[in-house]
């Protein structure tokens, strides 16, 4: 084979080892996703013993502590739906009622929802926003 | 001064288009005064955005909080160190730190350039100021940071005391560094493909630039990965967090890059390679600019609203779009001037490095745009989890370490038998006694962290016989004692070198990560006073609760109103080994339906937590009180209605007092993580590699100051 096709030759091969190695890998990441969904969604679509990652903004007066477990309430960002679950693990310092918070839940047998252990995420509280005039004036 | 700030902003934006227009013109003319006038337009932007820096810094250090962010940042109370670095942590002054790093940065490059690339200079210098124009167009219409409110607010939200951390401070400067300077190369690349003048020349100018930029990257990410361990609760370092990810991207191309030219330069191979990486960079520093605040992804960092988000995704687009045309319309001009002799080889090493980068590249890519690739494709949106990250990573990070000891021994052109006898026999010898080392010290789980100790081994045995073989070969020539022949070793080849002592850093950064993630033991538990709990070889017993009213020794300067924390007694086989102190600070709030008491310790708590740190492993810990039971609620409450907002404080301290005298269970996580300090050595070790290797040679500096001299004579004498 001239050095030229020898060249071309191994381009395709290269190619075509990159293109199988990323179907692997968009393949999987498809299987090992959890799907983010909001309270009301979540509702409508869990079904029990499949994990979901919900985001949602805490209820205000939801949050109870008992021992290991912290109890509480998201809504939707909008309001809306409601849900209560339990969840075990690492709380993040940033964790409070009115926050956004992203945890992973399971729904039971019985209807409820639990927290994934250490799955809890809350999000920084919005330094990055550009708010319009008005809003920064009620400090 | 808000409206001196924001016109200096205008002005900005108007030599911006100045900059381009003459830029433009002089390269496409060929006359050299315009593209002077570019250049110059680039030191003129610099100054202007220096004096807006200036303005708004003032600002700040002066508590003026008629200024928007200074209001929303900063406060009366925040120390002076954290007041003055408050400009940069929010969207309106990042945006100006952003702009304002890369007006300096590319007036040093266009400076050092300034007599040679003519043509290409011209183009960057017209893409530089494009950029320019781009972020101070978003300041001077979307998100001001000269923006007033009259009247003034009598004090300011204050620092988010989770950022009361001082690497948090340079984080971002560090990070705004590396990603501006990407930003150079970038610049330089489509300028080179522009003007047809793809040879070595423009690599050789842009080197060092875009080593600064992969330094001051790489920097950023360990700050980042430095405050996530010792400041939030949770104990870990990496988390494949979106903002993580984005600024992890760029630096692995860019990693690519600074090897790939190599093979340019020697060899005139893998031009498509470079200049494709060089852009690359680029563009995906953007991308981590625009992730961090566009509010489109879901994750602890996901700042910002939707306005920023169409601007950025339309220059994003450009980029991609201009990048692809550039490179496929000029690939003629990109032909390598050699062939792949062997696939052993130190250019198929090279090549193989590449490829290994920009696999991990994509794998993290993917994995951190997922949310909205699935919901693009499948209207629903869903993300992946760390241990999808680790499944790809781990072993492409194994084959990347394995890469960085073969590359600076292997051959040139065809690696043959004898010369792989005589450059790896030591390097694998060191691997292997590095394996039975483990064995007989019995560590024999988890294989895929003995393999990386392996090749970390193998790495310090390749790079010493790297150093060892070129000492010996300096004390046979000029005869000096070995420390001088290792010092002068390196001062002669810094370039050389300093990137070996990166790679040693590199091997025992990756050691650390190992170690720490595969053997680490940890545990939650709720303990009462006087139970203890074992992990690891070690048991921990909580001794006694603490409690403070704001702390006197608030070394942080966190401003806590109550500190609730606990003694810990950490012991091994009997032996005492440390006392730890883990708090939580409960802070004010500005919520008045907390109530007087309440809104004092309702804010945002934050975990200081204790660790006992050394060479061989880290015992840390974190306590999370329980202030919440009915007992304490009740002194809130009572003291909700019964004090006056100045006596309020009083209920805190009884509060504390009661927390002392009944304290509840708390709860606490602990962590036994070995080798974790390795992680910070090797990143202060990779670090002085990199300033050996970007350290001008005396010689050279010599040579260029008399050129330079000889130079004026010539021009004085041609005068005359």
């Amino acid at each position: 084979m001239d050095p030229a096709r020898r060249r071309v030759a191994r381009l395709v091969v290269a190619l075509a080892v990159a293109v199988v190695l990323a179907s692997a890998l968009i393949y999987t990441s498809f299987s090992a996703a959890s799907p983010a969904l909001s309270p009301s969604q979540l509702v409508r679509e869990a079904v029990p013993g499949r994990a979901y990652q919900l985001t949602g903004t805490v209820v205000k007066g939801s949050v109870h502590r008992q021992g290991a477990t912290l109890d509480f309430a998201m809504e939707d960002r909008v309001g809306g739906t409601v849900i209560a679950l339990a969840y075990t693990g690492i709380v993040p310092d940033p964790f409070r009622e009115g926050r956004e918070v992203i945890v992973t839940v399971e729904k039971q047998p019985n209807g409820g929802y639990v927290g994934e252990r250490n799955s809890l995420i809350t999000k920084c509280p919005s330094k990055y926003k550009t708010a319009p005039p008005s809003e920064n004036q009620n400090s | 001064m808000a409206g001196f700030g924001f016109a200096c902003l205008v002005l900005a934006l108007v030599v911006c288009a100045y900059g381009i227009g003459v830029s433009l013109y002089g390269a496409r003319s060929g006359r050299v005064e315009f593209s002077e006038s570019g250049r110059r337009s680039v030191y003129a932007l610099a100054l202007v955005l220096t004096v807006a820096m200036v303005v708004l810094e003032l600002a700040f250090v002066g508590n003026d909080f008629a200024f928007n962010t200074v209001a929303d940042t900063s406060s009366r109370t925040t120390p002076l160190f954290y007041r003055a670095a408050a400009v940069w942590s929010s969207q309106e002054g990042s945006l100006l730190l952003w702009a304002w790093l890369m007006s300096l940065w590319s007036s040093l490059a266009l400076f050092l350039t300034r007599r040679r690339l003519r043509d290409v200079a011209a183009y960057a210098t017209a893409i530089l100021l494009g950029f320019g124009a781009f972020f101070v167009g978003l300041m001077v219409f979307y998100a001001n940071p000269f923006a007033t409110t009259h009247p003034a607010p009598a004090e300011g939200v204050g620092l988010d005391p989770l950022l009361r951390f001082p690497a948090m401070m340079i984080h971002p400067p560090m990070l705004y560094s590396g990603y501006t300077l990407c930003i150079v190369p970038l610049a330089f690349g489509m300028g080179a493909l522009l003007a047809r003048r793809v040879d070595a020349d423009w690599i050789k100018v842009i080197r060092r630039f875009a080593f600064a930029a992969w330094l001051f990257l790489g920097a950023g990410i360990m700050l980042g990965a430095l405050w996530s361990y010792s400041e939030l609760g949770w104990g870990g370092y990496w988390g494949w967090d979106a903002v993580e990810n984005a600024a992890l991207l760029p630096w692995l191309t860019g990693t690519a890059f600074l090897h790939s030219l190599m093979i340019q330069e020697k060899r005139g191979m893998l031009k498509v390679w470079n200049v494709s990486l060089a852009l690359a960079t680029g563009t995906l520093a953007v991308m981590g600019t625009f992730l961090v605040r566009s509010g489109i992804l879901d994750s602890i960092h996901a700042f910002g609203g939707h306005t920023l988000g169409v601007p950025f995704v339309i220059l994003i687009a450009l980029l991609i779009a201009g990048s692809i045309y550039l490179v496929a319309s000029r690939r003629s001009m990109l032909r390598s001037e050699h062939r792949l002799d062997s696939w052993l080889s130190r250019e198929a090493a090279f090549l193989a490095n590449n490829l290994v980068l920009v696999a991990l590249a994509f794998v993290i890519l993917w994995g951190t745009y997922f949310p909205l690739i699935s919901e693009a494709i499948g209207g629903q949106e869903a993300s992946v989890g760390p241990p999808w990250f680790d499944r790809y990573t781990v072993p492409l990070a194994l084959i990347l370490v394995l890469l960085s000891g073969v590359g600076p021994v292997i051959a040139w052109r065809r690696a043959t038998l004898a010369n792989a006898r005589r450059n790896f026999m030591i390097p694998i010898g060191c691997a292997l006694a590095t394996l039975i080392g483990l064995e007989a010290g019995g560590v024999t789980a988890h294989p895929l962290a003995i393999v990386m100790f392996c090749l970390a081994g193998f790495v310090v045995g390749s790079v010493g016989q790297e150093f060892y073989r070129g000492t010996r070969a300096r004390i046979a020539i000029a005869h000096e004692p070995p420390p001088l022949a290792l010092l002068a070793l390196v001062r002669r080849n810094r370039r050389r070198y300093g990137g070996y002592i990166v790679h040693i850093g590199i091997a025992v950064m990756f050691v650390g990560v190992a170690a720490s993630s595969s053997f680490q033991h940890a545990s939650e538990l709720g303990l009462n006073p006087g139970q203890s709990t074992r992990i690891g070889s070690y048991e921990i017993r909580y001794v006694r609760p603490t409690a403070s009213i704001t702390p006197a020794e608030d070394r942080a300067h966190t401003g806590s109103t109550l500190s609730l924390g606990a003694v810990l007694d950490v012991t091994q086989n009997g032996h005492h080994v440390a006392t730890l102190d883990p708090s939580e600070g409960f802070y004010a709030s500005e919520e008045a339906s907390q109530g007087t008491v309440g809104s004092l310790i309702g804010g945002q708590p934050v975990s200081h937590i204790a660790m006992n740190l050394n060479l061989a492993r880290n015992v840390w810990t974190a306590v999370q009180p329980d202030i919440e039971t009915p007992d304490l609620k009740r002194i809130i409450t009572d003291g909700n209605n019964t004090l006056p907002p100045q006596d309020a404080i009083i209920a805190v301290a009884y509060l504390a007092r009661a927390y002392l005298k009944h304290p509840p269970q708390a709860q606490f996580n602990f962590l036994v993580s070995p080798l974790v300090l390795w992680l910070w050595i090797g990143a202060i070790v990779i670090i002085g590699g990199s300033i050996t290797a970007l350290w001008p040679a005396p010689s050279r500096i010599r040579q260029r100051v008399l050129a330079g001299a000889r130079a004026r004579t010539r021009r004085g004498l041609a005068r005359a």
